[in-house]
């Protein structure tokens, strides 16, 4: 096993995926902060916290007691229903068929909700669970992906590291533009993700039921670039069928 | 009690989007399974038609999307 490239991929891809979550929290409680208080927003997200700190207690511990295949064919499964439910996503996303997500307009609808809430006494208490629920929401994805990933090859540790360098490089640009993070090409972001997911899904999903892989963990790299160019093919015949189906709307 | 609600909630979301999607992928696994652990399939190939079911359902879960929207 080539320990530099599981570790490294491992944390790219806990990095990654937990960067678009942090993104997409980061967003509201900003908004619960700004039209709110900040008061609300630190509360609201510090209990999500401390929600999330427990799940992982509880998971990491019963994880250890599960034995190593039957660990690695679950992880793959779930993963294999998660990555491609993003996959998915991000290919109709990049064809047109789906609009893309737009933290502005998301910031906008927060903002607005917030603001509309702000003449009620219970106002404070409103953000605070808005923040909470936005960061809990995102949060049990990052739970599950560091979890998931860093698991089977006891590498927790790392895949955390990656969704803490997410998680400070996200709060990080926050506060220095003190706006949502609009500019991320989440789509892309999403869509490397998916297939990162997708290929360790096929892995692991192979591993438990007995596979050894040609070029062991390099199998993964070959799965991520098979993947990649079927998403390619894919997107292309469908932003051209959506293009066709547009000419003919207008016409 | 609602905490746990929303997380539950949450957790099943993850993995189902698109309920058709989940259920053929379900179906591909344990079909793939029984071959490999019941009727002696070489685990390569059974991995291999893992591969192959994945860009299968991927492509009908598309295809099915668009065909869809197109009406």
């Amino acid at each position: 096993m080539d320990n530099l490239t599981t570790i490294s991929s491992t944390i790219l891809t806990s990095f990654l995926a937990s960067f678009v979550e942090i993104v997409e929290a980061f967003t509201i409680v900003l908004a619960v902060g700004l039209t709110n208080t900040w008061r609300s927003a630190f509360t609201g997200t510090a209990l999500a916290l401390i929600v999330l700190a427990a799940l992982i207690m509880v998971l990491g511990p019963l994880l250890q007691l599960v034995p190593l295949t039957a660990l690695q064919f679950v992880v793959g499964v779930l993963l294999g229903l998660f990555g491609m439910r993003w996959l998915r996503k991000a290919i109709l996303r990049a064809s047109g068929y789906i609009p893309l997500h737009d933290e502005e307009k998301a910031f906008r609808e927060e903002t607005e909700t917030l603001a509309k809430q702000r003449g009620l006494g219970r106002a404070d208490y409103l953000a605070m669970i808005a923040a909470f629920k936005a960061v809990l929401l995102e949060g049990v994805e990052v739970v599950f992906i560091v979890v998931a990933v860093g698991s089977t090859h006891g590498l927790t540790l790392y895949a955390s590291l990656g969704a803490l360098l997410a998680c400070v490089l996200v709060i990080g640009a926050g506060l220095l533009v003190h706006r949502p993070l609009a500019r991320v090409p989440e789509n892309s972001l999403k869509l490397v993700v998916g297939l990162m997911l997708t290929s360790f899904s096929i892995f692991w999903t192979g591993e438990g039921l007995g596979v050894v892989w040609p070029g062991e963990d390099f199998a993964i790299v070959g799965f991520f670039i098979l993947l990649s160019a079927f998403s390619a093919i894919a997107i292309k015949m469908l932003k051209s069928s959506h293009v066709t189906v547009l000419k003919e709307q207008t016409l | 009690m609602k905490i746990l609600q929303i997380i539950w909630e949450e957790f099943i979301g993850m993995f189902i989007d698109d309920g058709a999607l989940a259920l053929f992928a379900l179906a591909l696994i344990a079909g793939v399974s029984l071959a490999v652990k019941l009727a002696g399939l070489d685990p390569l190939i059974g991995g291999g038609l893992l591969l192959l079911g994945y860009l299968a359902i991927l492509t009908e879960g598309v295809h099915r999307f668009a065909k869809k929207k197109r009406g």
